[in-house]
């Protein structure tokens, strides 16, 4: 389906005390449309309105001015806003913070129960999370005693047994070690192709972003690329300019060439850097 | 070291009582103490001993962890012992100044001591053997007539677990708080309680403030996951009552039947 979710000329601005008259906008004019089974990276650096926008899209900020709409339904409309948030599934940062029971699965039932699953549909749903998550094993387990990577494994467990169309993580992997970030990131792109769902990916690490099938670029709350990984991370000297990082091989490539040696236009990960320099080097 | 603090009592285990229902052990110990307290005489008294001893040894937990359970109010049973052995009437058995010991007053002694003792290994036997999410769980199934006055029971059984999937994860953090504190010269180990008591102030800021934060997300999280209250929510383990809750229903009803009849047929002591 087309025009899965449409942000229009969003403008975001947070309520705050009226002394200070002239505060900005958080976001100022967000124009984006994001279709359905796409992963779309969003990136930036703090405070580039990321984290703002993630919460926009299943209501839990609303516009100030613009519109959201999910699914052809307004985050604005008060009355459809449980049937929005059913869609679109959010994961926050701290693993430990969206956590609500003490034994993992009855956490991964929490959403289901909320909106009001039957009984045995319920204990299908978690078990098919918990499989899909690769947390099975630990479903009866207590959610202190597990690392940070699988409780944030629950986490998107807990909104996948929900069956939304798409998932918005905030930054879930900021607060994991490299295993913690693989399991996550391998988890995601799993949901991705396997399960069909739209995913939505806000990040700092530009290697995670390369993953996906579009990145996003955010800079003081507007949109300042919109691509292909290719295309986006081949701009090197427009990222380095609003202070973002391109990925490291694709930085180091970028250094060679500027030396005057022949080498790919773009390059993202690891091994197509060690590709080119072989070639080189023979 | 605040690690190790376990967190409520519960052993797991697959004995006779672990395996009946919350609602049913919370019902027959609310029963029990009622009925320990109905005791007149020391038949009555015996029998719902000798029922209280039996239900302890069926939870295959060793006696000893029951014994634990009554060192913490030792000195509570001394103290209302004492005063009750020198209160009372009847024969007077030995006189000093003031001080009287009486028929009764032993009596009444023997019987508060037996009677508090009984009440907390009692109490003991439903949270060692329920774990707590079952106990939230029956809490707030027990409590749904109440709702009726306006008892709003499913944001208290809400709070009860959030509380308790909390504690461990606070008790990290004060750890964390502590060790920073330390770290920058902070001195928590010497000097009188006030001084010690100040010390924690440090701790104790940090904490509450990380808490908030703590709360503000995991009711952001909650409302992702369409959190809206109690109205039209379904459960996913839903337990109903069995055989074996009938069976223990109908023993205790005989043993307090037993208590009651006991209480007519033999002269009451207090």
């Amino acid at each position: 389906m087309k025009d899965f979710i449409k942000i229009e000329n969003l403008y975001f601005q947070y309520e705050s005390s009226e002394e200070n008259e002239n505060r900005s906008y958080a976001l100022s004019g967000v124009d984006l449309t994001i279709n359905k089974g796409e992963f779309v990276a969003i990136v930036g650096h703090n405070g580039c309105g990321k984290s703002t926008l993630a919460k926009h899209l299943n209501s839990i900020y609303l516009p100030t001015t613009g519109d959201v709409t999910v699914n052809g339904i307004n985050t604005k409309d008060d009355d459809r806003i449980f049937e929005i948030r059913k869609t679109v599934g959010l994961v926050l940062q701290n693993p430990d913070n969206q956590i609500v029971a003490g034994i993992v699965e009855e956490d991964v039932a929490f959403g289901c129960e909320n909106i009001g699953v039957e009984q045995k549909e319920i204990r299908k749903r978690v078990d098919n999370a918990l499989k899909a998550v690769d947390m099975y094993d630990y479903r009866l387990h207590s959610p202190d005693k597990l690392s940070g990577g699988q409780k944030q494994r629950i986490a998107i467990a807990g909104i996948i047994a929900m069956e939304p169309e798409c998932i918005v993580l905030d930054e879930p992997t900021a607060m994991l070690d490299p295993q913690g970030r693989d399991e996550v990131m391998n988890t995601i792109l799993r949901l991705n192709k396997e399960m069909g769902i739209t995913i939505i990916l806000i990040t700092h690490f530009m290697e995670e972003a390369v993953l996906a099938g579009r990145v996003i670029v955010m800079d003081s709350g507007k949109v300042l690329l919109d691509g292909t990984p290719k295309k986006v991370f081949s701009q090197v000297e427009l990222m380095k300019k609003h202070r973002l990082s391109v990925p490291q091989a694709t930085e180091l490539i970028y250094r060679l060439r500027n030396c005057g040696y022949e080498l790919p236009d773009c390059v993202l990960d690891e091994e197509e850097c060690v590709q080119a320099l072989e070639k080189l080097l023979k | 070291m605040v690690r190790d603090i376990t967190l409520g009592q519960f052993m797991p285990g697959t004995s006779v009582i672990h395996r009946l229902q919350a609602r049913t052990k919370i019902i027959l110990l609310i029963a029990l103490i009622v009925f320990i307290f109905l005791c007149k005489n020391f038949i009555s008294l015996l029998l719902i001993t000798l029922f209280s001893l039996l239900t302890i040894l069926m939870t295959r937990i060793s006696f000893f962890k029951y014994l634990k359970s009554l060192r913490v109010i030792l000195f509570i049973i001394i103290i209302t012992g004492l005063f009750n052995l020198f209160y009372g009437s009847g024969v007077i058995l030995w006189q000093w100044w003031q001080l009287t010991i009486t028929l009764g007053g032993v009596y009444n002694a023997l019987f508060v001591i037996v009677r508090i003792a009984l009440l907390m290994m009692v109490s003991a036997v439903l949270t060692y053997t329920t774990s707590p999410t079952d106990l939230t769980d029956a809490l707030e199934r027990l409590m749904k007539p109440l709702t009726v006055f306006h008892v709003k029971v499913h944001e208290i059984a809400m709070m009860m677990t959030i509380a308790l999937r909390f504690i461990p994860v606070l008790l990290e953090e004060t750890d964390k708080i502590m060790n920073a504190q330390k770290a920058r010269g902070a001195d928590m180990e010497s000097g009188g309680i006030i001084k010690r008591v100040k010390a924690l102030i440090p701790v104790l800021i940090p904490l509450f403030v990380s808490s908030f934060r703590r709360a503000s997300d995991l009711a952001m999280a909650m409302e992702c996951r369409c959190y809206n209250g109690g109205k039209g929510r379904t459960k996913m383990k839903v337990s109903h009552f069995k055989l074996n809750d009938l069976f223990a229903a109908i023993i205790s009803v005989t043993v307090f039947a037993g208590v009651i009849v006991c209480n007519i047929l033999f002269p009451a002591v207090i």
